[in-house]
C-alpha cells in the first residue's frame, strides 16, 4: 500500500533519515519506533510532503507520491495527527471535526462557495467524538481543553478525512498510563474495523502491546523490522534504547 | 440636503471598500497594506473608459476585473510569504501604484483626471444604486460566512499549515480571497470616481489604504456587522467635525491602538461580550427570583 523507497534527508550534511525503506501492508498497525531524534518524525513529513527528500521517493498504492504538494497527499489517502497539536483554535471542537468531514466540499475552491449545508458532516462530527470519547466537550474551544483531548480532537478530525492510511506522531504523548491504554484500545479497534495505521510512539508497552510489526530507527537509520517481542529482543535495537544490549 | 445625500453616497462607498478589505484580512486572515490601490485602479479604469465613450454599467464591470485580476497577482505574493512580510509587501503595492500613476501622462499624472462622466442616474439615483450595491455585498459577505468556502477561509485564517495538513489548496483559497476583495475594492474606487468626478493619484495612497484598514479592524475582522458600522461612522465622522478630517491620521491611529490594546477583535467582540454579559446577569437574576 505505502512504500518508503531508499528515503534520504540530508538537513546541510547532517544526515536525519539515512537511506530508510520500508512497506507498509493492507490494514496493518505499524509501529514506527526508535529514540528521541532518530528521524521519525522527519520521515513522517517526507510522507505528508512537508519535508522534501534529498533522495528516494514514496509511493501509496503504487502512485509516487514526489513532487505532489501535501494537500494533494492528504487528499490522496493520508490522514495525520501531528506530534505537536494543531486545532483550529477559533472554532469548536465539533466545527473542527466537522470542516474535516468536508472535505469533499472544499476541494474546488470556487464551486464550495455554492455549498451551505453542514448537515451531514456535523453527524459524522459527532460520531466520531463519540467514537474518541470527547462528545461532551463538542461545543467547547480547544484553548480551553486538557492535552488529552485534543489528542483525541486530533484523531477524530484525522478520522473524519476518511483516510486510507493514518498516520499518528506520539498520540499517547502527554496522556497518563489509563489515558494511553484506552486512546491505545481505540486505535486498536479502528484497526480491527479496517483502518491502516503507522504509529510513532515512545510508549513502547502500549506499541509492543497493540501493533502487529515495528519498524525501528536510530541515527536516521533503520535498525529492524519485524514482529514487535522479536524486535524488542534484538540486541541492536536494545541497545539504541538502553544503551547496552 | 445635496450634502446629506453626498454624505450617505460617500458612507455607502465606504462600506463597499471596508468590506471588500473583509474580506481579504477578516475572512482569510491575509494583511493588505495597500488596499486602496485596488480601489484606485477600479477608479482609473472606470473613469478612462466612461471617458472613452464606454456606458458606466459596462466600465463597473471591467473596473472589477481588472482590480481583480491585478489582485490575483499581488495575491501570489501571498503564497510566498506570510504575516508581517506580507504587510509589507502589500505596503509596498500602495507606493507602486501611486508612484506609476503619477508618471503616465495618459492617465493624468500628478495632475489627475477631471470632468469624469455622470452615471446620469441623479444625485439620488446614484446614492440608491450605491446602497444597493452595499447592501448586496452585504448579503454576499454574510452568505460567503456560511458558505463552505467561508468555513475554509476560517480555518486557513487560524493556521495555514494545519488547514494544509486537513486537505485544503491554501494557495487557491488565498487567491480567491484576494480576487473577490480587490474585485469589490475595484468597484468601490469606480463608484468613488464617478461620485467625485475627479481622482488623482493621491486619492488612493496610503494614507486612504490605512482609512480602510482602521474601519475593518476598528469594526472588528471579519465581523460584517462591525465592519459595516465602523465604515459608516468612520467616513462620516471626517466629515461632520472638521478637526477630526484635519487630524484624520492622528484619529484613526488613536483608534487603531485603542481597540488593539483594549479589544483586538474589534469593537463589536467588545459589543457581543457587553451584551453576553448583561444578558447572563439578567437570567441569573431571573433564575434566582
Amino acid at each position: 500500500m505505502l512504500t518508503i523507497n531508499n528515503i534520504t534527508v540530508d538537513f546541510g550534511g547532517v544526515k536525519a533519515v539515512d537511506n530508510v525503506s520500508f512497506s507498509f501492508q493492507d490494514r496493518e498497525l505499524l509501529g514506527l519506533i526508535g529514540p528521541n531524534g532518530a528521524g521519525k518524525t522527519t520521515l513522517m513529513k517526507v510522507i505528508t510532503g512537508t519535508v522534501k527528500p534529498t533522495s528516494g521517493s514514496v509511493s501509496l498504492d503504487k502512485s509516487n507520491l514526489n513532487g505532489k504538494a501535501p494537500y494533494l497527499r492528504i487528499r490522496a489517502g493520508i490522514g495525520i495527527s501531528q506530534q505537536i497539536v494543531h486545532p483550529v483554535n477559533s472554532m469548536t471542537v465539533l466545527e473542527n471535526v466537522t470542516f474535516a468531514a468536508g472535505h469533499s466540499k472544499t476541494d474546488q475552491v470556487f464551486l464550495s462557495l455554492f455549498k451551505t449545508n453542514r448537515a451531514i458532516e456535523k453527524e459524522e462530527a459527532l460520531n466520531l467524538l463519540k467514537m474518541v470519547e470527547i462528545e461532551d466537550v463538542a461545543d467547547e474551544k480547544p484553548e480551553n481543553l486538557p492535552l488529552g483531548y485534543i489528542k483525541r480532537l486530533e484523531l477524530a478530525r484525522a478520522l473524519a478525512l476518511k483516510p486510507k492510511l493514518l498516520l499518528l506522531d506520539e498520540p499517547l504523548a502527554g496522556l497518563n498510563q489509563s489515558e494511553a491504554e484506552r486512546l491505545s484500545n481505540t486505535l486498536l479497534k479502528l484497526n480491527q474495523q479496517g483502518q491502516n495505521i503507522i504509529l510513532i510512539e515512545h510508549n513502547l508497552t502500549e506499541v509492543v502491546r497493540i501493533c502487529q510489526r515495528l519498524v525501528v530507527i536510530d541515527n536516521g537509520k533503520k535498525i529492524g523490522e519485524g514482529e514487535p517481542k522479536t524486535v524488542m529482543n534484538n540486541p541492536v535495537v536494545r541497545t539504541a534504547y538502553l544503551g547496552r544490549s | 440636503m445635496g450634502y446629506e445625500i453626498s454624505l450617505l453616497t460617500i458612507m455607502g462607498i465606504s462600506v463597499i471598500g471596508a468590506l471588500s478589505l473583509n474580506m481579504i484580512l477578516g475572512f482569510c486572515g491575509q494583511i493588505s497594506l495597500g488596499h486602496a490601490a485596488f480601489l484606485g485602479i477600479g477608479a482609473y479604469t472606470s473613469a478612462m473608459l466612461t471617458k472613452a465613450g464606454i456606458p458606466f454599467l459596462l466600465a463597473l464591470p471591467a473596473a472589477m476585473l481588472l482590480s481583480g485580476l491585478i489582485g490575483v497577482i499581488v495575491g501570489f505574493s501571498s503564497l510566498r510569504v506570510r504575516h508581517d512580510f506580507l504587510a509589507i509587501t502589500t505596503m509596498g503595492v500602495s507606493f507602486l501604484f501611486t508612484g506609476l500613476v503619477r508618471k503616465q501622462e495618459f492617465l493624468g499624472g500628478e495632475m489627475g483626471i477631471a470632468a469624469i462622466p455622470d452615471p446620469g442616474y441623479g444625485k439620488v439615483g446614484f446614492m440608491l444604486f450605491v446602497f444597493g450595491l452595499a447592501i448586496a455585498l452585504t448579503l454576499f459577505s454574510l452568505y460567503i460566512k456560511r458558505s463552505w468556502m467561508g468555513f475554509t477561509f476560517d480555518t486557513v485564517a487560524d493556521d495555514e499549515d494545519t488547514a494544509t495538513l486537513l486537505g485544503v489548496n491554501v494557495s487557491g483559497y488565498k487567491l480567491m480571497a484576494f480576487a473577490l476583495g480587490t474585485a469589490f475594492a475595484g468597484l468601490a474606487g469606480a463608484l468613488y470616481a464617478h461620485n467625485v468626478k475627479f481622482i488623482d493619484p493621491e486619492s488612493f495612497g496610503f494614507i486612504e489604504s490605512i482609512t480602510i484598514l482602521s474601519m475593518v479592524v476598528i469594526g472588528g475582522t471579519g465581523s460584517v456587522w462591525g465592519v459595516i458600522s465602523a465604515a459608516v461612522v468612520l467616513s462620516v465622522f471626517p466629515l461632520w467635525f472638521q478637526f477630526i478630517d484635519d487630524y484624520k491620521l492622528l484619529v484613526y491611529g488613536g483608534l487603531l491602538c485603542a481597540v488593539m490594546l483594549l479589544s483586538p477583535e474589534g469593537v463589536s467582540s467588545l459589543v457581543v461580550k457587553l451584551f453576553n454579559k448583561i444578558f447572563k446577569r439578567e437570567k441569573a437574576i431571573h433564575v434566582n427570583n
